[in-house]
């Protein structure tokens, strides 16, 4: 069975992110509350809950948007600090915002190398090099993209996440974590993302995915991660569960057979 | 909008083709060929209407080289300082203090110049005005940046930081001086203000025509090379060639007019006596040519578009402006961006304060009161949006420069001071009102 294969494998590589014991509290309230979650190479894994349940937050101390209070946080097996969004760049990790984080105002290359810019040997943007690498990476995402002289906000839905998507792969990501990629978009764009993330697997890439479509996360995902209240409710195969025992852990916190119960179970 | 992504626009497969005029549609097809912005466009349209409408008013007083000349003088001090408010809207911020950072660092130059160096190195020192300028600039940015740092790092807002500095720095002008006003400046100093000592001439104003000629072609031109090196859509031929020709004319045209003001027949007197010259064969015909303070303002405004265009810090500025949270989560350090934002308005205050100081010939600690009004207007009539993200250094100068005409358009009408801030304080809004519509007409 393939998922036995991947265990094995599992048990011999370090996992790509490792996230031990990590807590936040924002004004009193725990809004993560020593959750642990880990991604192999290669592997898909959803990442679970009701709105308010914590996965964006928790999403957000990896990718360096927030510093978490308590825990470690692993990368390959080595304990690494990610204060700020630079530093989990740095790691590899990249991240697709559920707002998108696009600056409306410029264009798509200037998006996409936000914060990372080509410069010429004067030390000025190079925007004609930017702009040559952004119609390859675009080509490649959504290959009738034409409007590169266009600030994004006149882009339509789909081809504004094909820039936030671009802007996430095109710098060798080993991470990459998604916040409901697919939450604007229509089912042929939808479907798009879908080959995409199978496309990413396939090159080794670990991606987290942040939604709260159980089936998206079941066509997509190798295992998930359930979150309930800022707790972790449990963990599991896809191929382990039904889709009703992952509704009543989302919903009822009650961790099925075929899943690893963590701290947030009820009992 | 609903299915862009599978049209070619009509602009990038036109313009890539590079058909001749004579196959064109029409004359909307040739436009977008230019690739003209078309704010600009009618922000010049403006001008020329403000323009033309007070010649006529004037019965032919106001195209004149003479009062060209001194409306480019006058506009100088503000349009530097409106280059700096562009960055400082566009990362949805305000500063309310310039003028008072003005009026204070012109008072520090002031003293500077007209008393501590001379009891250094005495009167008429060749590097005073060199150190008058860089102290000006360096107290200036000092200024704006620690106002930047209380904005950024304490995160008190722009709105009251810079209103508390309307009034610190107004009060610390007073203390310079004790209120006193100190003159005359240094000879050298004096010319970065304009008037006659102030102008270059006619040959060395045709020679920086040239040189801004030849750069703007080359940039042109360079770019145009690298984009079809790319293999990226460029403008047809002839759309370049229309280009090159309008900024060719702009520049030789302003050249023409600088040339055909001359000094007063009194000043070529007193030139001519100087060099030994007889003028009994009556006095022949010497031109003002540019006058510095213009060509500081001109030079700024090259330099700062190329900041906001070409670097790394220009984009941090409009990324911020664009979406603040999305600049953070590139890993943008937008703290320090802030602060660098405002101390270069500081900075800019400064050299104002040496062009405003120098052509009054005084330091007062009331110099500059009220700029920070026209300042603002001057960048939002240029089409900067409040809203922020939204703005370039061009449009801020000739925003500046419609003001300026404004006022002085009046002057020559013979309009009561008192009605000159109605009428602007009308335009700026019905302005901002325009540009509201236009905005809408493009979603």
């Amino acid at each position: 069975m393939t998922a036995l294969a991947t265990a094995a494998s599992h048990a011999a590589t370090a996992p790509l992110v490792e996230m031990r014991d990590v807590s936040i509290a924002f004004g009193g309230i725990k809004a993560v509350d020593g959750v642990s979650i880990d991604l192999y190479p290669g592997e898909v894994v959803g990442l679970l809950g009701h709105n308010g349940a914590g996965k964006s937050t928790l999403i957000k101390i990896l990718s360096g948007a927030y510093a978490a209070d308590h825990g470690e946080i692993r990368v390959n097996g080595e304990p690494v600090h990610i204060a700020s969004p630079r530093d989990a760049k740095r790691c590899g990790i990249e991240t697709i915002y559920q707002t998108l984080a696009l600056a409306d105002n410029v264009d798509a290359a200037a998006n996409i190398f936000l914060g990372r810019e080509k410069l010429t040997a004067w030390g000025t943007l190079d925007d004609h090099a930017m702009e040559a690498e952004a119609r390859k990476v675009m080509g490649r995402l959504n290959p009738h993209f034409r409007r590169f002289k266009e600030p994004v906000k006149a882009l339509s839905g789909g081809q504004r996440q094909s820039v936030a998507i671009a802007r996430a792969i095109h710098f060798d990501a080993r991470v990459l974590i998604m916040d409901e990629p697919t939450a604007a978009l229509g089912p042929a764009e939808t479907q798009q993302v879908g080959e995409l993330v199978k496309q990413l697997k396939q090159e080794g890439i670990g991606i987290f995915l942040i939604s709260h479509d159980i089936h998206d996360v079941f066509d997509l995902a190798d295992r998930i991660h359930v979150m309930k209240n800022g707790k972790l409710v449990g963990t599991a195969r896809v191929s382990d569960v039904t889709k009703d025992e992952v509704l009543g852990m989302i919903i009822l916190g009650k961790c099925p057979p075929g899943a690893v119960p963590g701290p947030g179970a009820a009992a | 909008m609903a299915e862009p992504s599978t049209t070619l626009s009509p602009a990038s497969s036109d313009s890539s083709s590079g058909a001749p005029a004579g196959r064109r549609a029409g004359i909307g097809d040739a436009l977008r060929a230019l690739e003209l912005d078309t704010r600009m466009v009618g922000m010049i349209g403006a001008l020329a209407i403000v323009w033309i409408g007070f010649d006529i008013l004037t019965g032919g007083a106001f195209l004149t080289p003479r009062n060209l000349w001194n409306l480019s003088v006058q506009t100088a001090s503000v349009a530097v300082m409106a280059t700096g408010m562009v960055l400082v809207i566009v990362t949805r911020n305000i500063d309310l203090s310039v003028g008072s950072i003005l009026g204070f660092t012109g008072m520090v130059v002031g003293v500077l110049q007209a008393r501590i160096l001379p009891e250094i190195w005495g009167f008429d020192n060749p590097l005073t005005w060199v150190v008058a300028v860089a102290a000006a600039v360096a107290v200036g940015g000092a200024v704006g940046a620690a106002q930047g740092a209380v904005i950024a790092y304490l995160g008190v807002s722009s709105f009251i930081v810079t209103l508390g500095g309307l009034l610190v720095w107004r009060g610390a002008a007073w203390w310079v001086t004790t209120g006193q006003t100190v003159a005359p400046m240094d000879g050298l100093f004096k010319r970065l203000g304009g008037g006659f000592e102030g102008a270059i001439g006619a040959g060395p104003s045709w020679m920086v025509g040239l040189a801004a000629v030849l750069l703007s072609v080359a940039t042109i031109l360079v770019t145009r090379r690298r984009r079809a090196g790319f293999g990226f859509p460029v403008r047809p031929r002839w759309a370049e060639g229309v280009v090159i020709l309008l900024v060719a004319a702009a520049i030789v045209g302003a050249v023409l007019v600088v040339n055909s003001y001359p000094l007063p027949a009194p000043v070529v007197r007193r030139m001519m006596e100087a060099q030994g010259l007889s003028t009994d064969g009556g006095l022949p015909f010497v031109a003002h040519g540019f006058a510095i303070p213009v060509l500081i303002a001109v030079a700024v405004g090259v330099g700062m578009t190329f900041l906001s265009r070409r670097t790394r810090f220009g984009r941090y500025v409009f990324a911020i402006g664009g979406n603040p949270e999305a600049a953070e989560l590139s890993g943008i350090n937008t703290k320090r961006v802030m602060v660098m934002v405002f101390g270069l308005m500081g900075a800019l205050c400064g050299l104002s304060a040496c062009i405003a100081t120098a052509r009054l010939n005084a330091a007062t600690n009331a110099n500059g009161t009220l700029d920070e009004l026209y300042v603002i207007a001057a960048a939002i009539i240029g089409g900067t949006s409040m809203a922020g993200g939204v703005g370039t250094i061009l449009g801020a100068m000739l925003g500046a420069m419609v003001m300026q005409s404004l006022q002085s358009g009046m002057v020559l009408l013979g309009v009561d001071a008192p009605m000159q801030n109605i009428v602007v304080g009308l335009v700026l809004v019905a302005a901002v009102y325009v540009d509201t519509l236009y905005r809408r007409g493009l979603k």
